[in-house]
């Protein structure tokens, strides 16, 4: 019996985890990704970690980069006549014959085959790496030096790129985007905290004929489809001339939202009555018994209404679409969208850099909060 | 009404005011108009104009319409099974008592944090035809995989999967779910000599039936709405060959891109009653297999 259960243990542990590696893995490779150069990350297989590659060419030891790797045979020759004299070539050893090196040049629109006397600098095997200088980025005018080198030749070294952040975030208005999300989301944040709190009071310390109703219909809300709502919204917002704006993104969270009101309300009803009913023969005021009773003894569940709203803000990204037209108000969300739909989508170091970068404020928000917030999602499904 | 019933009323709603006018302002007011302009030719720049059950009767006729209704229910049928399924097997998993129970549960939920942008970035590279480490891997195990994104069948799977990493909300009710069931009915089930199984099906699930069911209507509504995903990440009109042109976002683009919004509008409310019914659905089909353990 025992055996059996450590066994069950042993399974149990297994199966988390290469869980937990499945998961964990695509935040990986975001990392791994936006730590790369460009060419490191377009290789197949692909490579874990980012590195740096110096080889020794024409008697120099430079930085480079690995492109390709020769798939036969191959000479690395120099032209010793015509137009192209003193120009190191590569061709396959199969092309090489009698002093004269078969190459390809294009010619318009065709691809013609020409001969061109050349001398042997050396041969290169088969599964060789053609490397090419590698410039700081200032310098790409410049003809890189190239050459063919088995792997022990060439040099490698772990090397983070971080300057791919710097890059990505230079390429991308980000702190005018960084400052939007802020305002947004701090300013639902204010809104959401003081709307909820004081509203969910009137629909839990309070007894007043239509509440239930009310109360009920509230929740019903949460049942309604954004798109439901989506056009008439804009239509107001315009009609207000918001759009192009930020207040349709936080203005609204100064009024109170559904799901809010259900979770503080489920909280202020676990606080005893009897202590509003002592303030009450006290002469208390029902602001006086929400202000000095009731919200002090509130603020973990005011914590998780301001957590939810900011997660919902900060990665908010149908809102922003649709209310925002200039550049100069996108938030980061839609900024980075933006960013990607305009250059195509291949500079996938950079893409992932920016993506680390809005994902890492709300993993560390996460982890200094992370019990309140556990307990906030599980309260959620606990209505009956 | 005596005077304390009046006062009541009066601070009651004094202090409800604010939700009395977001109430009014961002949900019925907008409610009743989107309604009254799904019977309307109307473009936002210009005013409304009535034009009957024109907008209905172009939608049944709207090929593209039933595509992306086609596909909406596609994802959904795929997406929340499996993926409630996922989330509530991690979350027996992780009620087992096991030890780094703190750990496992981060690992699984920290997916669930990262803005919908920067998932759908961080899935396109892992999706990419060429370079794509999941098709690296499905190469290793002698698989030739699809182009994903790119290829008309394989587009909204992708999506499914990648809805997939992020259930983690969802576990966590399961996990707070399964904390609450008593330990004693374990017990006797286990005097019983129930195996691991039936105790899971004859003790675990009736307990937490309530949580199932919120979970899969949260998932109806969810899924039901899914836009950024596959705007960000299938652009143009939606996909290869309008595979991954979901409702909302087809409703998006008539909306926004074509400025038909009468004719989204009727998009909308066909929508709230696609969700309405299945929520409906949902409740009844469970109505004798949700145990609710009374008033706790």
């Amino acid at each position: 019996m025992n055996k059996r259960k450590s066994l069950a243990r042993l399974i149990i542990h297994a199966v988390l985890v290469c869980g937990s590696v499945t998961f964990l893995f695509p935040l990986l490779w975001m990392i791994s990704t936006s730590l790369k150069p460009i060419e490191q990350t377009m290789v197949m297989p692909p490579r874990w970690v980012p590195k740096a590659y110096y080889a020794v060419i024409d008697g120099e030891r430079i930085p480079v980069k690995k492109l390709f790797q020769l798939d036969q045979p191959s000479l690395v020759v120099r032209a010793t006549a015509g137009e192209r004299k003193g120009e190191k070539l590569l061709v396959p050893a199969k092309d090489f014959s009698e002093g004269q090196a078969a190459i390809e040049v294009r010619v318009a629109d065709r691809v013609e085959r020409v001969r061109v006397p050349a001398e042997i600098v050396k041969e290169a095997g088969k599964g060789w790496w053609y490397v090419v200088q590698k410039f700081g980025k200032q310098y790409v005018a410049e003809k890189p030096k190239w050459d063919c080198k088995p792997e022990e030749e060439i040099e490698s070294k772990v090397h983070p790129y971080f300057s791919n952040y710097k890059e990505a975030l230079g390429y991308i208005p980000f702190f005018t985007y960084a400052k939007n999300t802020l305002v947004v989301s701090v300013l639902g944040v204010m809104g959401a905290v003081l709307a909820n709190s004081i509203v969910a009071y009137g629909f839990s310390r309070i007894e007043w004929r239509g509440r239930n109703v009310f109360f009920i219909l509230t929740l019903a809300t949460m049942m309604i489809p954004f798109p439901v709502t989506m056009i008439p919204l804009f239509a107001t917002f315009r009609r207000l001339h918001w759009i192009g704006t930020l207040k349709p993104l936080w203005v609204p969270a100064f009024f109170g939202h559904a799901f809010n009101i259900f979770l503080l309300r489920q909280f202020y009803l676990t606080i005893p009555r009897d202590l509003s009913d002592a303030a009450r023969i006290d002469g208390c005021s029902e602001f006086a018994i929400f202000r000095r009773i009731i919200l002090p003894l509130s603020t973990k569940a005011l914590a998780v209404v301001a957590l939810f709203h900011f997660i919902y803000a900060w990665n908010d990204f149908m809102g922003p679409l649709l209310y925002l037209t200039k550049q100069e108000t996108f938030t980061l969300s839609l900024g980075l969208q933006f960013y990607q739909s305009q250059q195509g989508g291949s500079e996938w170091h950079y893409l992932m850099a920016a993506s680390t970068v809005i994902v890492v404020p709300i993993v560390i928000l996460f982890f200094f909060t992370q019990k309140t917030f556990i307990q906030g999602i599980a309260t959620t499904g606990a209505k009956e | 009404m005596t005077k304390g019933e009046r006062r009541n009323l009066r601070n009651g709603l004094l202090f409800v005011s604010p939700w009395i006018l977001g109430l009014g302002f961002f949900i019925l007011y907008p409610i009743l108009s989107s309604l009254y302009h799904s019977f309307c030719d109307y473009s936002v720049l210009e005013p409304p104009v009535f034009i009957g059950l024109t907008n209905y009767v172009d939608l049944a006729k709207d090929g593209v319409f039933w595509i992306s209704l086609w596909n909406t229910f596609f994802y959904a049928f795929f997406a929340i099974p499996f993926g409630q399924l996922i989330a509530l097997t991690l979350a027996l998993l992780l009620n087992t008592k096991v030890r780094g129970l703190s750990i496992y549960r981060t690992i699984f939920f920290l997916p669930s944090l990262v803005p919908i942008v920067a998932m759908a970035m961080l899935w396109m590279w892992i999706f990419n035809g060429q370079y794509g480490v999941l098709n690296y891997f499905l190469s290793l195990l002698g698989i030739k995989a699809p182009a994903w994104l790119m290829n008309v069948h394989w587009s909204k799977p992708a999506l499914i999967i990648m809805s997939f990493w992020a259930i983690g909300y969802s576990m966590v009710i399961y996990l707070a779910g399964l904390q609450d069931v008593p330990v004693s009915l374990y017990e006797s089930a286990e005097i019983d000599g129930a195996n691991f199984l039936q105790k899971i099906r004859h003790v675990t699930v009736p307990m937490i039936s309530p949580v199932i069911l919120f979970n899969f209507i949260m998932g109806i509504i969810f899924a039901f709405q899914i836009f950024a995903g596959p705007y960000i990440m299938t652009p143009g009109p939606g996909g290869p060959a309008r595979s991954t042109t979901f409702y909302t976002l087809y409703l998006f683009q008539t909306a926004f891109e074509d400025l038909r919004m009468g004719f989204a509008s009727a998009m909308a409310w066909i929508l709230f009653l696609i969700i309405l019914s299945l929520t409906l659905l949902a409740i009844r089909a469970s109505k004798n297999r949700v145990y609710y353990a009374g008033v706790r």
